[in-house]
C-alpha cells in the first residue's frame, strides 16, 4: 500500500482576482444592493413570490451572469466559471433570492450533454432550467432515479422532492434511466409544490410528473454529465458561502464597533477580538479554496473532484461558523425577525446541506486520497 | 559603485536573463570540483545569492519573485548550500534588517559571511520577563566612550550554540517610555561575558538557550538604526520573522497531515469511525491552510502585502497541534512510548524523521514562539479588524516605574 496522496501536488494557478472579476464584482453589488437590499429580501419572505424576478431579469440582461461560462460560440459571454464564483460571492453576500446557482448546475449540465438550443436560451437568460434532483444530493455518489418513462413512450411518472431554484424554472432537466429527460415546467403532467423552507430566500420545490410529456437525452456521457454538474455547483456554492460569511464578519465587526455595554464597546473586549479574529482566520481560508475549486472548474483541471470536495466541506463550516457567530454576538437584537441575521444563519444552514454535506464531501474525499475508513 | 547603487540595467533583468548568468557562472565554477566556500563566495560576488539585494551585496537588484527560479537552477546543478535551515535567523530576519537599517560598512562586513553561511546568526529578543511584551526588556546597554556595555540574560535563544553574531534588543535609556528606551545591536558571541547555557525542554532536549550578558562590551558601530529606534528595527525583523515561519508553497499533504496520513494508510488494523472523522477534518483543514499560505504568497508577489501571514501561522501551530495529537491516539500502544528523553543538543532535521512523541511535544511550541496564538489575534483584531487596541496600563510611565 502506498503511504502517499495519489496525483501528488498540482499546480495551484491563480488565487487571486483579476481586475475583470474585480470590475464584475462591483456591478453586480452595485445593482443588488439598490435592488435587494436586506429589508428588501426580508419582506419578500412573507409575499407569495419568493424569487425576486425582476433582479433576475437585470441581472441576466444588464451584466449578463447567466453566460459568463458559456463560450461565446454558444450563445455565451466566453468568461469562466471564476467569473461565476465572483457573482456566486457577491449574491451569497446579499442572500440574494434568484436561480443563480440552478441555473450555473443546468448550465454545466447542459454544457456536457450537447443541449446547444436550450444552453443559448439559458445563457443568455431568456429560460430558466433546474435540474430536478434532490437538494442534498452531491457529486461523487449515484443520484437515485425516481422519475420513469410511462411503458415505452415519452410521458414521464414520478416525483423528485426538494429541489432547489425550480419556483420560477421554465424546463426541469430530470434524470432518468435511460438519460435526461428535459421537461417544460409549465406543461401538462407537472405538478410544482413550494415548499415552506427552513432558507426562506432559497425555497425548494418538490416536484411530481404524472404522464408529464419529455425529451430524453441519451448517452454514455448523461451519467457523468450530472456528476459533473453537482460538482461544479459545490465548487460555486463554496463562493456563494465565502461571501456570506465576509457579510456576517462586516455586519457583526460594524455592530460590536457602535454597541456600548458597561461603559465600553463591545468591540474593545478580548474575548469577542478573538472569536472575530479567529472567524477572519477561517474566511480566508475559505476563500482560498474557493478560488482554488473556481480555477480548477474554468480549466477543467482533473483535480477539481478534490478541489471542489475540500471547497464545500470547508466552506460549508465556515459559512455557518460566521452566520452562528453573527447571531450570537448581535445579541438579543440578533433573534429578532426585523433583524437580517436570521436570513444568512438560515441560508447558511441550508448551504451547508446543500449539493452533499460536509460529512458527504469529506467522505469523498476518503476515497479520492486514499484514507479509507 | 557603492554597495547601495543599482546596477544600470537594473529593473530589464527578467527571468531569462538570471537565467543566462546563472548558466555563465555555472560553466565558470564548476559546483563539482570548486571548493563549497569558495562557490558560494563567488555565488554572492555575481549577484546570484539574493537576487533582490542590491549589486555588491549578493544581489542584482532584480524582482523578488525571480529568486525562487534562480535557486532550483543551483540547485538542479549539485551547488553546495548556504546552511538555510542552520542559519534561518541569519537568512530571514537579520539580513533583512542590516539591509533596511545598516550602514554601508555595516552591509559590507555582515552580509556576505552571514549568506555563505561562514557565519551563523541567533536573536536575542526575548528575556524570562519579557515575552509577549518585547518591548519590556530589561537588558541594559550603558554608553562607556565608543562603546556599550551590556548586562542581562536572554531566553529562547535558538542557535545561539552555533552563532558567531546575534541580533539584540536592549535598554539604552530606562528613564523612557518602554517602547522608546530601546536600542539594536549586533552581539559578537565570542566576545567577553557572553554566555550560552542550553535551556532544556520538554521534548529532553536543550534545542534552545538562554544566553547570560555580564559586562559586554560592543563597540557603537555594531548598533542598527539611531539609539531609541530599536523598537522599530525589532518590528522590522519580527514582520520578516512571520513570513518566515508562515508564508511559501507546500506540497499537498507535507507536514504533520502528511505523518498521519501516511500512518493512517500503513494501518488498517487501527481505523475506527470516529479517527476517520477526525482525520478527514483535519486533512480538509490543512489543505484548506496549505492554498491559503499558496494565496498569500501570490498575493506578497503581486505586491499586495497581506496581513494574512498571522492567520497562516496560527493555523498551522494549531494544525501540528492537533495532527500530531491525534497520530498518536491513532499508534496505540506504540503511542504510549517515547524514543529517548536523555538531554542532548538536537540536530537540525526534519521533523517528520522524528518519533511522533517527540513532535507531539515539539508543536507545543509552535503556538508560543514567534508570536502567540494569542498575540497573533490581537494583531488580526486590531489591525486588519479595526477594532480597538488593548487597555494599556504601560503607555505614560517611564519603564523603570512599571510594575514588574
Amino acid at each position: 500500500m502506498s503511504a502517499a496522496v495519489p496525483g501528488g501536488t498540482p499546480t495551484t494557478g491563480d488565487l487571486l482576482y483579476s481586475d475583470i472579476e474585480d470590475d464584475l464584482r462591483a456591478s453586480v453589488r452595485a445593482l443588488v444592493d439598490k435592488q435587494a437590499p436586506w429589508d428588501a429580501v426580508l419582506a419578500r419572505t412573507d409575499t407569495d413570490q419568493p424569487v425576486d424576478t425582476d433582479l433576475w431579469k437585470r441581472l441576466t440582461q444588464e451584466i449578463g451572469v447567466a453566460g459568463l461560462p458559456v463560450p461565446e460560440e454558444r450563445g455565451g459571454a466566453g468568461a469562466s466559471w471564476r467569473e461565476v464564483a465572483v457573482v456566486a460571492e457577491e449574491l451569497g453576500r446579499a442572500v440574494a433570492p434568484v436561480p443563480f446557482l440552478g441555473t450555473a448546475i443546468a448550465t454545466a449540465l447542459l454544457s456536457g450533454t450537447g443541449e446547444d438550443e436550450l444552453l443559448a436560451a439559458v445563457a443568455a437568460g431568456e429560460r430558466t432550467a433546474a435540474l430536478a434532483v434532490g437538494a442534498t444530493r452531491g457529486a461523487g455518489r449515484p443520484v437515485p432515479v425516481t422519475v420513469e418513462r410511462q411503458g415505452a413512450g415519452d410521458l414521464l411518472q414520478g416525483t423528485v422532492t426538494a429541489v432547489i431554484d425550480a419556483v420560477t424554472a421554465d424546463v426541469l432537466l430530470v434524470p432518468v434511466s435511460e438519460g435526461l429527460a428535459i421537461v417544460e415546467a409549465d406543461g401538462d403532467g407537472v405538478t410544482r409544490t413550494t415548499a415552506e423552507s427552513l432558507d426562506m430566500t432559497r425555497r425548494l420545490t418538490d416536484v411530481t410528473v404524472d404522464g408529464a410529456p419529455a425529451r430524453i437525452v441519451t448517452g454514455p456521457g448523461v451519467d457523468g454529465a450530472v456528476d459533473r454538474a453537482l460538482r461544479i455547483g459545490a465548487a460555486i456554492l463554496a463562493s456563494e458561502q465565502l461571501g456570506l460569511a465576509e457579510r456576517c464578519l462586516a455586519d457583526t465587526v460594524a455592530y460590536l464597533r457602535e454597541r456600548h455595554q458597561f461603559g465600553r464597546q463591545l468591540a474593545s473586549y478580548q474575548a469577542l477580538k478573538h472569536r472575530l479574529a479567529d472567524l477572519w482566520v477561517a474566511i480566508t481560508q475559505a476563500r482560498a479554496t474557493a478560488r482554488y475549486s473556481a480555477r480548477c472548474a474554468a480549466d477543467d483541471s482533473p483535480d477539481l473532484p478534490i478541489a471542489a470536495a475540500v471547497a464545500a466541506a470547508h466552506c460549508s463550516e465556515v459559512a455557518l461558523l460566521a452566520a452562528e457567530e453573527g447571531l450570537q454576538l448581535h445579541g438579543g437584537i440578533g433573534f429578532t425577525w426585523e433583524h437580517p441575521a436570521h436570513l444568512f444563519l438560515k441560508r447558511a444552514r441550508a448551504d451547508a446541506l446543500l449539493l452533499g454535506s460536509a460529512d458527504h464531501h469529506r467522505s469523498v474525499l476518503a476515497d479520492l486520497c486514499a484514507l479509507p475508513s | 559603485m557603492t554597495a547601495t547603487d543599482s546596477p544600470p540595467d537594473a529593473g530589464s533583468l527578467d527571468a531569462t536573463a538570471l537565467a543566462a548568468r546563472v548558466e555563465e557562472f555555472l560553466a565558470a565554477h564548476d559546483p563539482s570540483t570548486t571548493e563549497p566556500g569558495e562557490f558560494l563566495r563567488a555565488r554572492f560576488a555575481a549577484g546570484l545569492a539574493w537576487v533582490h539585494y542590491p549589486a555588491g551585496l549578493g544581489g542584482l537588484g532584480a524582482e523578488n519573485g525571480l529568486q525562487a527560479a534562480v535557486d532550483a537552477a543551483f540547485a538542479a546543478a549539485g551547488s553546495p548550500e548556504n546552511r538555510p535551515r542552520l542559519n534561518v535567523i541569519g537568512l530571514g530576519m537579520a539580513a533583512p534588517t542590516i539591509l533596511r537599517f545598516g550602514d554601508d560598512a555595516q552591509k559590507e562586513r555582515w552580509l556576505p559571511s552571514l549568506w555563505t553561511g561562514e557565519d551563523i546568526w541567533c536573536q536575542l529578543f526575548s528575556e524570562p520577563g519579557a515575552g509577549s511584551d518585547l518591548a519590556g526588556v530589561g537588558t541594559s546597554a550603558v554608553r562607556d566612550g565608543d562603546a556599550w556595555v551590556l548586562n542581562g540574560q536572554k531566553v529562547w535563544t535558538s542557535m545561539a550554540h552555533h552563532a558567531r553574531w546575534g541580533i539584540l534588543l536592549a535598554r539604552t535609556d530606562p528613564e523612557a517610555v518602554k517602547h522608546r528606551g530601546l536600542s539594536y545591536f549586533v552581539v559578537d558571541m565570542t566576545a567577553p561575558g557572553v554566555e550560552v547555557r542550553g535551556l532544556r525542554q520538554i521534548t529532553g532536549e536543550a534545542e534552545f538557550n538562554e544566553v547570560f550578558l555580564t559586562d559586554v562590551r560592543i563597540p557603537d558601530d555594531q548598533r542598527l538604526g539611531e539609539v531609541g529606534q530599536g523598537w522599530a528595527v525589532a518590528q522590522y525583523t519580527l514582520m520578516n520573522e512571520r513570513v518566515a515561519i508562515g508564508g511559501g508553497t507546500l506540497p499537498r499533504e507535507s507536514g504533520a497531515v502528511g505523518s498521519l496520513a501516511a500512518r493512517w494508510r500503513e494501518h488498517p488494523e487501527a481505523h475506527t469511525p470516529g479517527l476517520h472523522d477526525r482525520m478527514l477534518r483535519l486533512w480538509v483543514e490543512t489543505e484548506a491552510a496549505r492554498l491559503t499560505a499558496e494565496r498569500l504568497g501570490q498575493q506578497q508577489a503581486a505586491g499586495q502585502p497581506g496581513p494574512e501571514g498571522s492567520g497562516v501561522k496560527i493555523t498551522y501551530a494549531r494544525l501540528n497541534q492537533e495532527c500530531s495529537s491525534l497520530e498518536l491516539e491513532l499508534r496505540g500502544e506504540d503511542g504510549l512510548r517515547y524514543a529517548d528523553y536523555t538531554e542532548r543538543r538536537p540536530e537540525v532535521e526534519d521533523y517528520a524523521s522524528r518519533d511522533a512523541g517527540w513532535r507531539y511535544l515539539r508543536f507545543r511550541a509552535n503556538s508560543i514562539e514567534g508570536g502567540t496564538s494569542e498575540i497573533l489575534r490581537n494583531v488580526i483584531a486590531e489591525r486588519v479588524l479595526g477594532l480597538p487596541a488593548e487597555a494599556r496600563a504601560d503607555k505614560d510611565l517611564p519603564w523603570k516605574d512599571l510594575p514588574r
